[in-house]
């Protein structure tokens, strides 16, 4: 028998049980629109959050006391603001080099408050990082050297506090002390989930007597360009080392963060798809069911077919098309229900979904196999029976 | 794997050999000649442990052209019979040739080839696909012979105007009666150009009139194509328009008619032969 032939009776026999073939399709449709979606949700996710990274500026390298790994506590820091001017001298261009100190502070204006990120730094801040400001200048050489109360406020921040007014030239009050608003920051959305939006800058010598305290808690170096990231780095650590014999600091570059951040993100989507897998599997088990019941039912046609000379190859071949066909018709109708899916929660979500080819494929070729491994076992049933018996079968 | 076309001196010396047995008549040289030979043929089943024996040691020759019936009461054995005739089954014991062909030597698909170009088959309750065309259901048992579809159609076209029902090429059984119905089954059973049709109580599901018309095209088969007709029947009317009676009972052949055969040459005979 010809293949097309039993395409042909394949096809014949699901659209006799039309209901019954719907049904056992919807099975693995659900499935298959699951590991669409569920890819697309976890692969649209690692991308904002890759952007993200990307968006806190070009080859930037976090310099920070002690062992860096991602979600530790960081560590007792010993670096203090001679340490920045000597980075500085290491890397030779002083606008590439800025500071931070960071806490957490409430901030207040009249009856409305905030809690917001407390971030004490420097003039260079637009020369390291993508900060582009709204309103309003960053801060000055001059803020930094003469400890003034100044601030330049995150757009979330500003919003919460001013609402619609113009807050440059305002008050706001900082841990009980006011400063004067100078600046007002683009919004730029989050990394990490540390709102940047939500940051206050003030001078680093503002904010290390206002906290009370003389260190740092990070310095920000920015390369000249992709090629200078590990060499700088490496120069920066090693004059570290040098000036402080036996300590450990780290460099973190943004490449460094992607590629952490894109392996956890990378799990996340696996597993993802894992558990949508499961319930393609469940469908496949559906669809196993459904032929056992049909080469039952059909246990005459069988008989019928193998007198007029079928051999078992022959009505093998033509159940275990049945079951790919019920499969893959299934899985093209979950991929594009799960395409259009995730295009839908884009739309009109906040959830980010990236449509991935290879999800589509690993869909389609999965549910295909599903067919065929769920197909495998009504279909030897078919093909072993004996047309005697199975004739006799009403 | 196919086997030699069997030579006349072997076919003497196997009948000679099972001479113990329901010796059918020594008729060298006629081996090739045969729809089927069957020599000492036995088969036993078993049921939850224990053996029947369906049938136990059958002779027969069925030349080609004949027009025979396999009468017996239920659970003769005239079933199981039509079954290892049919190749849907294999012996326990003893030699069956099909067109000359051991069938012993036959694997599965072999057997398939062989059911599907030697012998067509109707079936008391005519076994047709239920939602499929009379055309397609015709053409069936070509789409196991690799014939294209063009082809198929034409030849199962000319099998149902053969039987009286080019009217009828796009109804499905549902919408057709029993005779019809059985006719379309005729129509399949011949589209392949067989050496014999196997009629398995082809008039049991029908009335009188239908039945009569039925049987009346099985011998006109027989008598325009030289298709040897064999069917398998427990009503005495039916047996009686075969020209030659097998009475099967308790597995073995208590008599065979069949002094006279179809064809003009003499086929196997029987104890009383």
């Amino acid at each position: 028998m010809r293949t097309a032939e039993a395409l042909r009776m394949a096809v014949e026999a699901l659209r006799v049980n039309r209901l019954r073939s719907g049904l056992t399709m919807f099975g693995v449709i659900i499935g298959v629109l699951s590991v669409v979606i569920l890819v697309a949700i976890g692969t649209g996710a690692k991308d904002a959050v890759e952007r993200e990274i990307a968006g806190l500026g070009s080859n930037i390298i976090l310099v920070v006391p002690g062992q860096v790994t991602l979600g530790a506590a960081p560590t007792q820091s010993r670096l203090d603001l001679s340490d920045v001017a000597y980075v500085r001298r290491v890397v030779g261009d002083p606008s590439r080099v800025t500071v931070a100190v960071n806490s957490g502070e409430p901030v207040r204006v009249g009856r409305n408050e905030v809690f917001a990120t407390l971030t004490g730094t420097d003039e260079n801040v637009p020369g390291v990082f993508d900060r582009p400001l709204r309103r309003g200048r960053y801060l000055s050489e001059t803020d930094v050297d003469t400890r003034r109360r100044v601030a330049v406020l995150g757009s979330e921040v500003a919003a919460k506090l001013f609402g619609d007014v113009d807050p440059i030239g305002r008050q706001v009050t900082v841990a009980g002390v006011r400063f004067r608003v100078v600046g007002l920051y683009e919004t730029v959305g989050a990394t990490f989930g540390v709102a940047r939006d939500q940051e206050v800058h003030i001078p680093v010598t503002t904010a290390q007597r206002l906290i009370g305290m003389n260190r740092i808690n990070a310095v920000a170096v920015s390369a000249s360009g992709p090629d200078e990231i590990e060499p700088l780095r490496r120069r920066v650590l090693a004059a570290l080392a040098e000036r402080y014999p036996g300590e450990r600091f780290s460099a973190v570059t943004q490449t460094q963060l992607l590629g952490t951040v894109g392996t956890v993100l990378g799990m996340l989507t696996g597993v993802l798809a894992a558990i949508a897998a499961i319930s393609l599997l469940v469908g496949g088990v559906g669809v196993s069911n459904i032929m056992l019941v049909g080469v039952r039912e059909r246990t005459k046609e069988i008989g019928l077919r193998k007198a007029l000379g079928a051999r078992g190859r022959d009505v093998l071949v033509q159940f275990l098309i049945e079951a790919v066909l019920l499969t893959t018709i299934g899985g093209l109708a979950g991929i594009v229900l799960g395409v259009g899916g995730a295009l839908l929660i884009q739309a009109v979500s906040p959830v980010p979904a990236a449509i991935t080819w290879w999800s589509i494929v690993l869909a389609f070729g999965v549910s295909a196999g599903v067919g065929v491994f769920f197909g495998v076992a009504p279909a030897r049933r078919a093909a072993r029976l004996d047309p005697v018996v199975a004739l006799r079968t009403e | 794997m196919t086997p030699p076309p069997p030579l006349p001196e072997d076919t003497a010396a196997d009948a000679g050999e099972d001479a113990a047995g329901n010796v059918p008549g020594n008729a060298p040289g006629n081996a090739a000649e045969s729809a089927f030979e069957a020599i000492g043929l036995t088969r036993s089943y078993r049921l939850d442990g224990v053996s029947v024996d369906a049938l136990r040691g059958v002779s027969l020759r069925i030349g080609r052209g004949e027009f025979v019936a396999i009468v017996g009461p239920s659970g003769s054995g005239k079933s199981t019979l039509m079954h290892l005739l049919g190749c849907l089954d294999r012996p326990t014991n003893g030699v069956l040739r099909v067109g000359g062909v051991d069938v012993s030597t036959l694997d599965d698909i072999r057997l398939a080839e062989l059911r599907n170009q030697t012998i067509g088959f109707v079936f008391q309750s005519f076994h047709l696909l239920a939602r499929t065309p009379a055309l397609d259901n015709v053409a069936l048992p070509l789409v196991y012979r690799g014939v294209a579809r063009a082809e198929r159609r034409a030849r199962a076209r000319a099998a149902l105007e053969a039987v009286g029902l080019g009217h009828r090429l796009d109804h499905r059984p549902s919408q057709m009666s029993g005779g019809e119905q059985q006719r379309v089954a005729i129509a399949r059973a011949l589209v392949g150009d067989p050496q014999v049709v196997l009629a398995d109580e082809p008039t049991g599901n029908l009335d009188t009139r239908n039945g009569a018309d039925v049987m009346a095209l099985l011998e006109r088969l027989n008598a325009d194509n030289g298709v040897a007709v064999v069917l398998v029947t427990h009503e005495p009317e039916v047996a009686g328009r075969a020209r030659r009676q097998i009475h099967v009972r308790d597995g073995r052949i208590e008599l065979d008619t069949g002094v006279v055969a179809g064809g003009g040459r003499a086929g196997g005979s029987g104890e009383d032969g």
